[in-house]
């Protein structure tokens, strides 16, 4: 285990300096003068040499690299133009929102897709497993920022019964949790419908039963329990996704995560700001994958002696 | 399904190549005094913020859609089929560098990557293509490199090799038509995914500018005035909705058709 795990981490290395040093590039990409970008066509020379000297844009390439991923091994992605604090503190202030989110959307999906998928997994072939196989796609279909208006029409304005936008109660979280939970639902449900089919035609499935285990039973108790390995996986590796369609929610109902802070950051041509939020999520995604290829590694043997 | 979704895809698509044939407003002519206008005889989908039809525009948008999508999958399946062949093929100093790049583009969440080059290349319809395509030809990279990596060790390609065919030959002959219904599969959902971005990135302001009718920046004009005239937010999010799972339901047909294993009733005895 302890070789694994070594390995796990050493192959985790390349990727986040690849990571990092697109996210560095990112600025030079910028057509034309980048610090001009910032300040706009109005800006003195002098303003736009102080800029360029506080950015490191100044200096050469190689030293604006080493500079760049000096300050991300110790965490220093410099300063918000915007707000002029450390991007890392503006991050980690609206943080706790963006998680808050993202685990009440991931709650959602759980509680929609298991037993939709389930049910289809039992019924497979069947109209019951077309409504929900279908039911899913359409979920995956269906663009986030449609969904959060519709139903900001129908639960906010129609019944009045929840708030449009901002976050404080628990009320709030309710249509930012549904608009992002359910594209994940969908593809758990595929995920636990397909996991299970797998699951249900093995033969300790068919001796549970023979031994007089009910069929909810040997369902639930046996053969949902082994598929749950892959649906747990998916679930970790959604994660990723789960944050990329924050920036798109948050931006809906006015939650003020880091999602938000990112395309604000960008309408203001806040490059550091932006190349931080896009490290931040990446490097959280990154994170995530090793979590979830570790832990399935202590789940199944086999995936350690690969 | 799939006949139900390819009947949508075709529906879609002659929508947007007789767009200003099923229309006979123009998608940019205004007329204010009609401005968020609901749906009536006249103009079926209502009128907009600044009193232009909204079927025109969902009719123009539609080409957006499928310039897009078609475009990025096109340029994504070419560029990511030829790297990951001949990483898959040639193995080596190749394939590290191909992998490794892969590695890196994957490490960026869905779209986030491709909001990142949009927000410094600055927002229009190029640079969407462009953004797209970046994280577009990744899939198809690994995907190729994978059926070749299975691929080369069969006896018809080994034969071929014997017989003293030279690797483009190999590949192109022998390798990646065997690849071919794997990627037919992705192309389809990928169109689907090219489609869903744009939109996306067009809704958060950085992709096709207005008076240009994107179904995004569509949904974004309909946000300001979602209590008073929700008909600007409804027809635009059906069209993406309705198109994007016409090509989920094509792709998922075609899945069923390249790998049975996914469908359960082709495995019962």
């Amino acid at each position: 285990m302890p070789r694994f795990l070594v390995r796990r981490f050493i192959l985790t290395i390349p990727v986040l300096l690849g990571v990092a040093t697109l996210v560095f590039s990112l600025i030079h990409l910028v057509p034309g003068d980048p610090v001009q970008a910032m300040l706009g066509e109005s800006a003195s020379p002098q303003d736009l040499a102080e800029l360029r000297g506080r950015l490191g844009l100044d200096r050469p390439l190689l030293s604006q690299y080493a500079g760049f991923m000096k300050g991300v091994a110790i965490g220093d992605l410099g300063n918000s133009l915007r707000t002029n604090r450390p991007v890392l503190s503006e991050i980690g202030q609206r943080l706790p929102a963006t998680f808050e989110l993202a685990f009440a959307s991931m709650t959602v999906a759980i509680l929609l897709a298991l037993p939709l998928g389930i049910v289809a997994a039992v019924n497979a072939g069947t109209v019951l497993d077309h409504a929900a196989t279908t039911l899913a796609l359409i979920g995956i279909s269906m663009p986030n920022f449609w969904l959060g208006p519709l139903l900001a029409i129908v639960f906010s304005i129609s019944f009045g019964w929840l708030p449009v936008s901002g976050r404080g109660t628990l009320a709030h979280l309710v249509l930012p949790a549904i608009t992002l939970g359910a594209p994940l639902a969908a593809v758990l449900t595929r995920m636990t419908r397909a996991s299970l089919i797998e699951e249900l035609r093995e033969l300790y499935v068919l001796a549970a039963m023979a031994r007089g285990v009910s069929r909810t039973r040997a369902v639930l108790r046996h053969a949902f329990r082994n598929s749950l390995i892959p649906i747990v996986t998916t679930l970790g590796l959604q994660f990723g996704m789960v944050l990329t369609g924050a920036v798109v929610t948050e931006t809906i109902f006015a939650w003020p995560g880091v999602g938000r802070f990112l395309i604000q950051s960008i309408t203001a041509r806040d490059y550091p700001a932006v190349q931080g939020c896009i490290l931040f999520i990446a490097v959280i995604y990154v994170s995530m994958n090793l979590l979830v290829d570790v832990t399935y590694g202590f789940l199944d043997p086999r995936i350690r002696q690969e | 399904m799939f006949k139900f979704g390819a009947s949508i895809v075709i529906i879609a698509a002659l929508a947007a190549l007789l767009g200003p044939e099923l229309s006979p407003f123009d998608p940019a002519s205004q007329e204010l005094s009609l401005r968020l206008g609901g749906p009536s005889l006249t103009h079926p989908f209502g009128l907009d913020e600044l009193g232009r039809d909204i079927l025109a525009r969902v009719l123009a948008g539609a080409r957006i859609s499928f310039l897009v999508g078609l475009s990025v999958v096109t340029i994504s399946a070419v560029v990511g089929t030829i790297l990951g062949a001949l990483a898959g093929y040639l193995g080596g100093v190749f394939d590290d560098v191909v992998s490794r790049i892969v590695d890196t583009l994957l490490a960026f969440p869905g779209l986030l990557l491709a909001i990142a080059l949009v927000a410094v290349l600055g927002p229009s319809l190029a640079n969407v293509l462009i953004a797209l395509t970046v994280i577009g030809w990744v899939g198809y990279a690994r995907l190729v490199r994978g059926q070749t990596l299975r691929a080369r060790e069969l006896e018809y390609v080994q034969a071929a090799r014997a017989l003293g065919a030279g690797t483009p030959r190999i590949l192109w002959r022998h390798i990646v038509p065997s690849a071919l219904p794997a990627i037919a599969v992705q192309a389809t959902l990928g169109m689907a995914g090219a489609i869903l971005g744009e939109a996306s990135l067009s809704f958060l302001g950085l992709g096709v500018q207005p008076p240009t009718p994107s179904w995004g920046t569509m949904l974004t004009g309909g946000r300001a005035h979602i209590l008073d005239a929700p008909h600007l937010t409804i027809f635009p999010g059906v069209a993406i909705a309705l198109l994007v799972l016409g090509f989920n339901f094509v792709g998922d047909g075609l899945r069923d058709l390249a790998d049975p294993h996914s469908n359960p009733r082709t495995l019962e005895p």
